[in-house]
């Protein structure tokens, strides 16, 4: 059990003083938050285990296993062979036998060399049962760019797995998000692919995004699979995005609302499959514009599939044309002004967002 | 033939491959009746491509007589004979065959895709890739202390995949209780095992990851029997996994449809089927005689019979429930 460090004593004085309904939380960034679901969940359920590339000593290259060996031994947070295909399977297989492993694969661009299991195995053996053999597993995954780490090892991909059916697909953008998806992704019953951004992880060998670290509830909490959550509210744009790129367009709109050029709703999917399409729908329709930003690959994927819902749903909800900042259809380059030409900046957000709002 | 193994045992044997072999003719009928007089793969009461198992009812027989209902069993696209002997329910597996609402999957899987939870028994229609998910049951057999063990079947074409070579390595590094089958009929699809494999017999293999590999020949089901009874035995005593290759027959084509125009050896398969040869055997060693054949195989087409009218009966599935069962 994680120690509350943060709840007041009883003290004698004025009740009015006291957040007494405020849920008790304490400051972890986002790889701790992980960790601290994960262990919270293994001490409930014997049947919760951790396999995977370097997550026992090592404790997860990106720290989403960090302390679990020494808590739970060896028997429990399996180091594993570089052998994908074989352990992912493994999992799958544990699963079926009523197990709930979690298994990590380090990063998503490695997915190449184990999908037969993930997407023909893990995703469809529900279905072509007839419902009759359940997959309970979590499938965790480093995503993302912004450190010169090159074509083979940024990439975000959620538009891939999202694409492929039978496989729910969470990216939190933030600690107290990363631990309620994660005890939710344990929980359910249908495989999870749990995806999380390296730059959000709060690792002292990257640069840090100022709010990954951040409250997490101590107590036990789920962030249910499949809502949307509005990181700000705002009236003239909407800018509908996920994992670290939520940060980026909050940084956008405080400085946008600073100088008065527009007031801009951030909605953070925090789930992609399944889509809180309702969520999206109510805030452009409110305000009638809409920045999708996403990073992964911009054809064919999640800001496609967005506007697609708007579109089926009413497109004239919308008073201007939709723009999209993703990854430009290419590899993410390594050299670092490339690099970020590439990846959905601030900048590049920011201009999007004010070519939303300026008069056409 | 082997004087270690018991006359009630042989008569299993015999019992279960006459069983097999009769479902197998059952589907073959079946899968025909009405896709007459041009083949349409996609047309009749069984659409799809169809892979029997005629002439491997040896190595299901032989393996899955050690087996009892809780260990796992996952067979290949080629799955009938594994799912028989293990005593996957052969009602609901025929229904799910003829893609009806009764069937294992309710319709959504298909002859590839058999899933019985209540026997542990899983099929996958990607080459090797049935393997991980096996030493996965495995290991949540030994994490729960229990004693079960979990059979991986593929083909010879299959021991050149990098699932099945990861999935050695594993089960074998963690001491799993694995027994890894592998059924050699000397053919993927057209491609002959001295076209596509480096050594001799993949029970060589076995070595690489330091397990025992044992090479069947003959399609010999005591043999197959007896190998897989010592595999067993030491997978439930957590002797780790084994490797076991049998050289077995494909009698029929790879699906329905191939007139296997590739296979020089086609006229002296029929000569080669198990089912004679061991029979024949049998009624030599006193063990079988016309009555006791006759009894075996009135048993087997009532069986298979009572499947196949099961399946026919039930419905469809209703168009509108395409999208269940996605998510639990």
């Amino acid at each position: 059990m994680s120690i509350d460090t943060t709840q007041q004593p009883a003290t004698q004085g004025d009740p009015a003083e006291q957040p007494a309904a405020a849920p008790a939380t304490k400051r972890l960034n986002t790889a701790k938050a992980m960790v601290e679901a994960i262990a919270r969940e293994m001490e409930r359920d014997e049947d919760v285990f951790v396999l995977g590339e370097d997550v026992g000593a090592y404790g997860g290259i990106f720290s989403s296993t960090t302390g679990l060996l020494d808590r739970f031994g060896p028997e429990r947070v399996m180091d594993t062979p570089i052998s994908e295909t074989g352990f992912i399977g493994a999992a799958i297989g544990a699963a079926t036998e009523g197990m709930r492993p979690i298994v990590e694969l380090m990063f998503v661009d490695f997915f190449g060399v184990c999908m037969d299991q993930i997407y023909n195995h893990m995703a469809k053996i529900h279905f072509e049962s007839g419902g009759n053999v359940k997959v309970p597993m979590v499938l965790m995954t480093a995503v993302g760019g912004g450190y010169s780490d090159g074509a083979q090892h940024s990439q975000c991909l959620w538009g891939t797995f999202a694409h492929l059916p039978g496989m729910k697909v969470v990216v939190p953008s933030n600690p107290a998000d990363a631990a309620g998806l994660m005890t939710a992704a344990i929980r359910d019953d249908n495989p999870v692919v749990f995806m999380f951004h390296k730059g959000i992880q709060g690792l002292p060998w990257m640069a840090k995004n100022k709010r990954s670290i951040g409250p997490v509830p101590t107590g036990d909490h789920v962030v249910e699979i499949g809502k949307a959550a509005t990181a700000r509210p705002g009236s003239d744009v909407t800018v509908v995005t996920l994992s670290l790129s939520v940060h980026h367009a909050l940084d956008v709109a405080e400085e946008l609302a600073a100088d008065g050029t527009a007031d801009v709703e951030v909605i953070d999917l925090r789930s992609i499959v399944p889509l809180d399409t309702e969520a999206i729908i109510e805030s452009v329709t409110r305000t009638g514009h809409l920045v999708i930003v996403d990073e992964d690959y911009q054809s064919f994927g999640l800001s496609g599939e967005i506007a697609a819902r708007i579109a089926e749903h009413d497109p004239t909800i919308l008073k201007a044309p939709i723009s999209r900042v993703a990854v430009p259809d290419v590899p993410i380059p390594y050299a670092r002004p490339l690099e970020y030409t590439a990846l959905p900046t601030p900048a590049r957000i920011k201009e999007a967002i004010i070519g939303q709002v300026a008069p056409a | 033939m082997s004087s270690r193994i018991d006359a009630a045992v042989q008569r299993d044997l015999y019992d279960q491959m006459v069983l097999i072999r009769t479902y197998e003719e059952a589907i073959l009928r079946e899968y025909h009746a009405d896709k007459k007089p041009a083949f349409d793969i996609g047309a009749g009461l069984i659409p799809g491509e169809m892979h029997l198992a005629a002439g491997q009812e040896p190595v299901a027989a032989g393996v899955c007589a050690h087996l009892s209902r809780g260990d796992a069993v996952t067979a290949t696209h080629r799955p009938h004979h594994f799912a028989i002997a293990h005593g996957v329910d052969l009602n609901r597996m025929t229904a799910e065959i003829f893609g009806r609402v009764d069937g294992l999957g309710r319709g959504r899987g298909g002859h590839m895709h058999l899933f019985d939870p209540d026997a542990h028994f899983s099929c996958s229609g990607i080459i090797a890739e049935g393997y991980p998910p096996t030493a996965g049951q495995a290991l949540a057999f030994k994490k729960r202390g229990t004693d079960r063990v979990a059979v991986a079947v593929t083909g010879e074409g299959a021991a050149n995949q990098g699932a099945f070579h990861e999935t050695l390595n594993l089960a074998a590094l963690w001491k799993l209780p694995v027994i890894f089958v592998v059924e050699d009929n000397d053919w993927g699809i057209s491609v002959p095992r001295s076209a596509s494999t480096s050594v001799a017999n993949n029970a060589e293999r076995a070595a690489a990851y330091g397990i025992p590999g044992v090479r069947v020949e003959d399609n010999a089901v005591e043999a197959v029997h007896e190998a897989a009874g010592e595999a067993v035995e030491r997978a439930r005593n957590g002797g780790g996994p084994t490797l076991i290759e049998v050289h077995t027959l494909r009698l029929w084509g790879h699906f329905e449809g191939d007139a296997q125009g590739y296979r020089a050896d086609l006229e002296g398969v029929p000569g080669k089927d198990p089912i004679p040869t061991y029979e024949a055997a049998l009624r030599k060693a006193g063990i079988l005689d016309d009555a006791a054949v006759a009894i075996t195989r009135r048993a087997a087409s009532d069986t298979v019979e009572s499947a196949i009218a099961f399946a026919k009966a039930s419905p469809e599935p209703d168009p509108s429930t395409v999208r269940d069962y996605v998510f639990a």
